[in-house]
C-alpha cells in the first residue's frame, strides 16, 4: 500500500490532467473500502451472533449503546481509545518504511514497567517533573525494544513480523517478572504490582470529564505524525525506503537510519501507551496493562490503511466496541470474547479487501495502474 | 512432569528438561511440519498461532462431547484444516499479503477460540493417554519422564515420512516447484493456487492436531493461556531448520526442553525467576531467528517464492 502511494505520485507529475481526478479517486477509495469492509464484517458477525442463538439487532443495539449511547459510555469509550490511539501509531508509524510490526503489547508493557521505575527515583520531585519523567521513561523503553527490531531487519535481514511479536513475548514475561519478583510492593497482596505512583503524580482527567489527558498526548502526536508525514519530505522518504529500499540508497537517503527510526517511533507511541496506563488508569505497573491494547492497535492501524490521521476515528470505534462488551456481558449473558469474535472478523475482511485497491469503481484511470512488481514489497 | 523432578535432586532437572522436551515438544513439532509443508509451497502462515488455539478448543470441546479423545484430535485437525483453507484462499486473491492475513487469522482463531470455549473451562474432557516405555526401570522419575503420547510418535513417523516425500515423490516435487518459482511451475504444467491452498490447508489441520495435544495431553485442559506463541516459536523453527522436516524433529525437541526449563526450575523451589525462564523459548527463538539470517545473502535452502526470506 506504501508502494502503491509512490507510484501514484510518480504517475501523477505524467498525466497532470489526471492527477487531481486521481487524488478523489484514492481518497474515495481508502475511506469508501474500509467502510464497505467493515459494514460486510458487521454482516457476518450478525450471522455468527444468529448461529450462536443470540438477536443480532439485540447486539448491535447493546454496542452502540455501550460504546456511544450516553454521556457515560463515550467517556468508556474515550478512555478505551486513549490506549489504542498510540498502539496504532505504532503499527502505523513503522508501515510507512515498509514495516509490518506487530509488538506493540510488549512495547506497551515494558514501556509501564519502566515509568512505574520511573516514578520512583523521581519521588519527591514536583509532580510535572515526575510525570515527564515517566512518560518519557517509557517513551524510550519502547523506542528500544521497538527499534530493536528494526535494526535487527535491516542489519541482520531477520522478518521484523517476527522478531517483534517475540520481543512482545518476552517483553511481557519481563513485566511479568518484575512486579512478581524484585519489584513487587509487599503491600499488593492479591494483585502483584510495583509500589503505587502516588496520587499526586497521577495524570488527571480533562476538566468536566472522567477522561485523563492521555487522550489528547495521542490525539496531538496524531496529528502531528499525519502533518510531518504530509507536508514534509520525511513521509516521502519514508514511503521511499519501505517502497524501494535500493533506490532510495541511490538517491542518497540513509536507509538504515530510517528503518531504525521508523520503528523506534512505533515503539516510542506503545511504550507511552504503557506510560500513560501507569500513570493516568492504573496508578503502578501490573499485569492489568496488558489488556490488549497491542493487538488491537494492529486492527485500528489496518482499518486507517496506516494513515495516522483515520488512527483517531478507528482508534474511538475500536474502543467503542470494547467498552461495549461489558455491556454484552452484563445484559445477554455473552462471553467477554464477543468483541474479540467482531474485531477478528473484521481483521480479516479488512486484509481481504486489499484486492479491490487499484481496481474498484472508482479507479479506472490508466494513471493509476501500479507496477506489479511493488506491491510485493508493500507488505513484507 | 513436576513429579519428575523429586527425589534426584539437582539431578531432577536434566531428567525433568529432557521429560519435558519429550513431552512439550509435540506441538512444536506438529505445528512446525505444517507449516513445512506451507512454506514449500511459497507461502508463510502466521495464522497457525490462532489455528493451533482454535485446534486445543475445538479438541477438548470435542472430546468432552464425545467421550473419546481422539475424535477430538480429528475435530481440531478438520478446524485447522478449515482456518488453513480460509488462509490459503484470501491470500490467493491479488494484491493480497500472506503475513497480514496471518496475522488476523491469529487475532481471529484466538478471539473465536475465546468465545467457544468459555464454557470448556470448568468441565474435565477425557484426555489421551500416554504410553509408558519406562516399564524396564524401578525409578519412579524415569518412569515418569518416558510417558511418551502416540502423537509425539505420529509426529516423528510423519517428519521421516515427509522427509522423503518431499525428495522422492511427484507430490514433492510439485510442492517444491510452486514454492521456488511459479514460472517453473507453469511451465511443467502445475497448477500454483490450488497447490498453495492444498498445502496450506494441510498445514492448519497439522497445527489443529497440535493445539489439540494441549488441551488433550499437557497441560491437558482448556484455558485462555493456554498458547502463547507457540504457533509463532514453530513458524520460526521452520527457518531454523531450513525448510527439512528431520530437521524441524531436532528443533522441537531443543525448544521443548528449552519451554521445560521454567516449570522444571519451579519444581526444585526456584520460583522468583519462574516467569524470567519462561522467556527463554523467546529468547532462544529470537537468537537462533538472528543467527540464521543475514542481510546479504538468502537462506540456504529458502523456497524462492517465500515473502518472508526475500529482500
Amino acid at each position: 500500500m506504501t508502494a502503491g502511494h509512490v507510484g501514484l505520485s510518480f504517475s501523477g507529475n505524467i498525466y497532470m490532467s489526471t492527477a487531481q481526478t486521481t487524488r478523489w479517486s484514492a481518497l474515495a477509495e481508502s475511506v469508501g473500502i474500509p467502510t464497505a469492509a467493515m459494514l460486510l464484517a458487521m454482516l457476518l458477525f450478525a450471522g455468527f451472533v444468529l448461529a450462536v442463538g443470540q438477536s443480532p439487532l439485540e447486539v448491535f443495539s447493546l454496542l452502540y449503546q455501550g460504546g456511544f449511547g450516553s454521556a457515560f459510555a463515550w467517556q468508556n469509550t474515550l478512555l478505551r481509545a486513549a490506549p489504542l490511539i498510540l498502539t496504532g501509531l505504532a503499527v502505523a508509524l513503522p508501515a510507512q518504511a515498509g514495516m509490518v510490526i506487530i509488538g506493540g503489547e510488549g512495547a506497551l508493557a515494558l514501556g509501564a514497567l519502566l515509568a512505574a521505575v520511573a516514578a520512583q527515583v523521581l519521588t519527591g520531585l514536583p509532580p510535572l517533573v515526575v510525570q515527564l519523567g515517566m512518560l518519557l521513561a517509557g517513551a524510550l523503553c519502547g523506542a528500544t525494544w521497538i527499534g530493536l527490531s528494526g535494526w535487527l531487519r535491516y542489519y541482520r535481514g531477520v522478518n521484523e513480523t517476527m522478531s517483534s511479536l517475540l520481543l512482545s513475548y518476552i517483553g511481557i514475561a519481563l513485566l511479568n517478572y518484575f512486579v512478581e519478583g524484585p519489584l513487587k510492593d509487599p503491600a499488593s497482596l492479591n494483585k502483584p504490582s510495583t509500589r503505587p505512583i502516588g496520587d499526586v503524580n497521577m495524570i488527571g482527567n480533562l476538566p468536566g470529564l472522567e477522561v485523563h489527558y492521555g487522550l489528547v498526548i495521542g490525539a496531538v502526536l496524531a496529528l502531528a505524525a499525519w502533518i510531518v508525514l504530509r507536508f514534509t519530505t520525511i513521509g516521502f522518504a519514508l514511503r521511499t525506503v519501505g517502497g524501494n529500499p535500493r533506490a532510495a540508497q541511490m538517491a542518497g537517503l540513509r536507509v538504515g537510519s530510517w528503518i531504525v527510526g521508523a520503528a523506534a517511533a512505533g515503539g516510542a507511541a506503545a511504550g507511552l501507551a504503557g506510560a500513560i496506563e501507569v500513570a493516568a488508569v492504573q496508578g503502578s505497573a501490573n499485569a492489568d496493562v496488558i489488556a490488549g491494547y497491542g493487538y488491537a492497535g494492529i486492527l485500528v492501524a489496518f482499518i486507517a490503511r496506516q494513515n495516522p490521521l483515520a488512527v483517531l476515528p478507528v482508534s474511538v470505534l475500536i474502543g467503542g466496541i470494547n467498552a461495549a462488551g461489558g455491556m454484552l456481558q452484563r445484559r445477554l449473558d455473552m462471553p467477554d470474547a464477543t468483541v474479540l469474535v467482531l474485531q477478528g472478523i473484521a481483521f480479516v475482511v479488512i486484509i481481504a479487501s486489499e484486492t479491490l485497491i487499484g481496481r474498484s469503481y472508482f479507479r479506472r484511470s490508466p494513471a493509476a495502474t501500479v507496477p506489479v512488481g511493488a506491491q510485493s514489497e508493500a507488505g513484507g | 512432569m513436576i513429579d519428575a523432578g523429586q527425589g534426584l535432586g539437582w539431578w531432577g532437572v536434566p531428567l525433568a528438561v529432557l521429560a519435558g522436551a519429550i513431552r512439550v515438544s509435540t506441538p512444536y513439532l506438529l505445528v512446525s511440519l505444517g507449516e513445512c509443508i506451507t512454506e514449500k509451497a511459497g507461502r508463510i502462515n502466521l495464522g497457525l498461532e490462532g489455528v493451533l488455539i482454535m485446534g486445543a478448543m475445538a479438541g477438548y470441546g470435542a472430546s468432552l462431547a464425545s467421550g473419546s479423545p481422539w475424535i477430538g484430535v480429528l475435530a481440531a485437525g478438520i478446524v485447522g484444516a478449515l482456518l488453513g483453507l480460509l488462509h490459503g484462499l484470501l491470500c490467493s486473491l491479488r494484491r493480497v499479503n500472506d503475513i497480514a492475513i496471518g496475522i488476523s487469522i491469529m487475532l481471529f482463531g484466538t478471539g473465536l477460540a475465546f468465545f467457544l470455549g468459555t464454557p470448556l473451562v470448568q468441565p474435565k474432557a477425557p484426555t489421551l493417554a500416554a504410553i509408558p516405555f519406562g516399564g524396564w526401570s524401578d525409578s519412579s522419575q524415569i518412569q515418569a519422564a518416558l510417558q511418551i503420547n502416540p502423537l509425539f510418535l505420529i509426529g516423528i513417523a510423519l517428519a521421516v515420512l515427509l522427509h522423503f516425500a518431499f525428495r522422492h515423490s511427484r507430490w514433492g516435487l510439485q510442492l517444491r516447484v510452486v514454492g521456488d518459482s511459479e514460472d517453473a511451475a507453469r511451465a511443467l504444467g502445475y497448477r500454483v493456487l490450488p497447490t498453495r491452498i492444498g498445502a496450506t490447508t494441510i498445514g492448519g489441520f497439522l497445527a489443529g492436531i497440535g493445539g489439540a495435544f494441549l488441551s488433550l495431553y499437557y497441560p491437558g485442559s482448556w484455558s485462555e493461556g493456554l498458547s502463547s506463541g507457540q504457533g509463532i516459536i514453530a513458524v520460526v523453527l521452520v527457518i531454523f531448520a531450513r525448510w527439512e522436516p528431520l530437521r524441524c524433529l531436532w528443533a522441537s525437541l531443543l525448544f521443548g526442553g528449552a519451554g521445560a526449563l521454567g516449570p522444571a526450575l519451579q519444581s526444585m523451589g526456584m520460583s522468583s525467576g519462574y516467569y524470567l525462564f519462561n522467556a527463554a523459548p523467546y529468547v532462544l527463538t529470537l537468537v537462533i531467528l538472528i543467527a540464521t539470517c543475514a542481510p546479504d545473502r538468502t537462506l540456504a535452502g529458502a523456497p524462492g517464492e517465500l515473502s518472508l526470506v526475500r529482500h
